[in-house]
């Protein structure tokens, strides 16, 4: 089995079928046709774009370069998690206590992967090191930011609750201890939904692709469980440092619940 | 026995005020809506940025932890919250484990117990003295509830039962001083009288200072005590 390529009238069809979609939609007056539309585009422009910095970096291997892109998928991710944010930390901390959590989860775990458990020689060979922070960014990148949303919210809505706590002589840890439990659930179970259901309803994205790229199944279901451990480890740990910086920042030196460090809520979220 | 001193607290819409109410003392807080009066118990209690110090007795605020200065120096909000399922799990002590032979002979009086006490695991830390069940049962029954209301769940709670329990919890942590928030707001007559009754007899037993902010003159003219009034945003001796 070899690789079939697409050629760009393949890729020209499949497109029909999305034009079809908006047309629906203008008939049915659903008016999403626009952003239907718009996102189709600009997932063709950022894929080739993508294909074309992949190939440059993948011919070249300079550690530079990587780290580049790297930094630069880190901080879309970043802001992509402040965006998901209803009531974001006011300051750095809005954009910082993602980035930071995701830097912390996804660099580590991919490293361990890639020099521990892979063993790929160098250890920042693109071909591997891309696909793999790339998943675990994304990935880990929804746990924390509905960890981090949860958190907030919870605070925001439970304030006569956590400062009865304090009151009652409680420090900010106790106070805030179930308002972070519950956050850290929210951002962990959709990873073990997925964990949980992999392979009897769909088969996940990157087995699908090495199959289709011509890997034996029994290799692509093997890299498909190592991902998926990766992703589970990197997304608690994410959501736990996440959880952690974001509730000690609720409260202040004197243990006071500050809420005023929460922006006004965000309609578009 | 210590008083409360306030030091210059100065919050949002506040102060600088100073204030001094000594061991066993009783001081009314009055003034119209939105003058700060919840704002500066808040304020005392630290649970509001704002400047000032406040010194119970001998010691500064800023040289006691948060936590334990909150458990000293108690407030009673307007509106009780509660977060566990049972009234009784709010209190940082549990019945069963209390309640034996030798501490159910003793006279119903506030007891300083000494350590090592048996508190559930992971609740309040940092308390040096808890009241025994037989004064948790008195304040109960003095508040008109029977002790089997601990083991209620929150949620059938009516608002002026919310209170009045709300007062049980916070004396359940024995604080030196007490900041109440119109105590008696929720209340009908009956029941405003048994809560007036029992801060009196704790602050009498316990030389608390008492920091009250109430709305209805004529509690203020029933229990005595010194009145101030918040305008323009300090205290002043009511007319």
């Amino acid at each position: 089995m070899t690789l079939i390529y697409l050629s760009p009238f393949d890729l020209g069809l499949a497109s029909i079928l999305v034009l079809l979609l908006a047309a629906m939609s203008w008939r049915l007056r659903l008016g999403i046709e626009r952003r239907v539309l718009i996102a189709a585009a600009r997932s063709t422009v950022q894929l080739m774009l993508v294909g074309l910095v992949l190939k440059v970096l993948f011919a070249q291997t300079s550690l530079p370069l990587i780290g580049l892109m790297a930094l630069v998928m880190l901080s879309v991710a970043g802001y992509e998690v402040m965006q998901r944010q209803k009531r974001r930390y006011r300051g750095v901390w809005g954009y910082g206590i993602g980035a930071l959590s995701m830097f912390l989860s996804a660099f580590t775990v991919t490293l361990l992967a890639l020099t521990v458990i892979i063993g790929v020689e160098p250890w920042y060979q693109p071909q591997y090191l891309i696909p793999l922070l790339g998943m675990l960014l994304g990935n880990t990148m929804s746990g924390i930011a509905i960890a981090l949303d949860s958190l907030t919210r919870q605070a925001w809505d439970s304030r006569g609750r956590i400062e009865a706590r304090l009151l009652a002589g409680g420090t900010w840890d106790d106070a805030i201890e179930e308002v972070r439990r519950d956050a850290l659930r929210s951002g962990l179970i959709p990873i073990i939904n997925a964990m949980a259901t992999a392979g009897l309803v769909s088969l996940p994205g990157m087995m699908t692709g090495q199959i289709l790229a011509g890997s034996p199944p029994m290799e692509a279901a093997k890299y498909q469980l190592l991902i998926m451990f990766l992703i589970a480890a990197g997304t608690g740990l994410g959501s736990m440092a996440a959880v952690w910086i974001g509730s000690r920042r609720l409260f202040d030196d004197r243990q006071r619940l500050r809420l005023d460090r929460l922006a006004a809520a965000n309609r578009s979220s | 026995m210590s008083g409360l001193r306030l030091d210059g607290i100065r919050s949002r819409a506040l102060g600088p005020l100073d204030l001094t109410v000594a061991a066993g003392e009783l001081v009314f807080v009055s003034g119209p809506s939105g003058s700060g009066k919840s704002l500066l118990l808040r304020a005392v209690a630290d649970l509001d940025p704002h400047e000032g110090e406040v010194w119970l007795g001998e010691a500064p605020r800023s040289g006691i932890a948060p936590a334990t200065w909150r458990r000293r120096v108690g407030l009673l909000p307007a509106e009780a919250f509660w977060w566990a399922e049972t009234v009784g799990e709010h209190l940082p002590v549990t019945r069963s484990t209390h309640a034996d032979q030798a501490t159910s002979t003793l006279p119903p009086a506030i007891l300083r117990l000494p350590k090592p006490l048996r508190r559930p695991p992971g609740r309040v830390s940092n308390h040096p003295a808890l009241p025994d069940p037989s004064t948790i049962t008195d304040w109960l029954v003095h508040l008109g509830f029977t002790p089997d209301v601990l083991a209620w769940s929150v949620t059938r709670l009516s608002t002026g039962e919310r209170q009045r329990l709300a007062l049980v919890r916070l004396l359940a942590q024995t604080p030196e001083a007490l900041l109440l928030d119109e105590a008696t707001a929720n209340l009908d007559p009956s029941n405003g009288a048994r809560v007036e009754s029992v801060v009196e007899t704790y602050r009498k037993r316990q030389g608390a200072a008492v920091l009250w902010v109430s709305h209805d003159p004529e509690q203020r003219r029933r229990i005595g005590g010194r009145s101030l009034v918040i305008r323009n945003e300090r205290l002043e001796p009511e007319a």
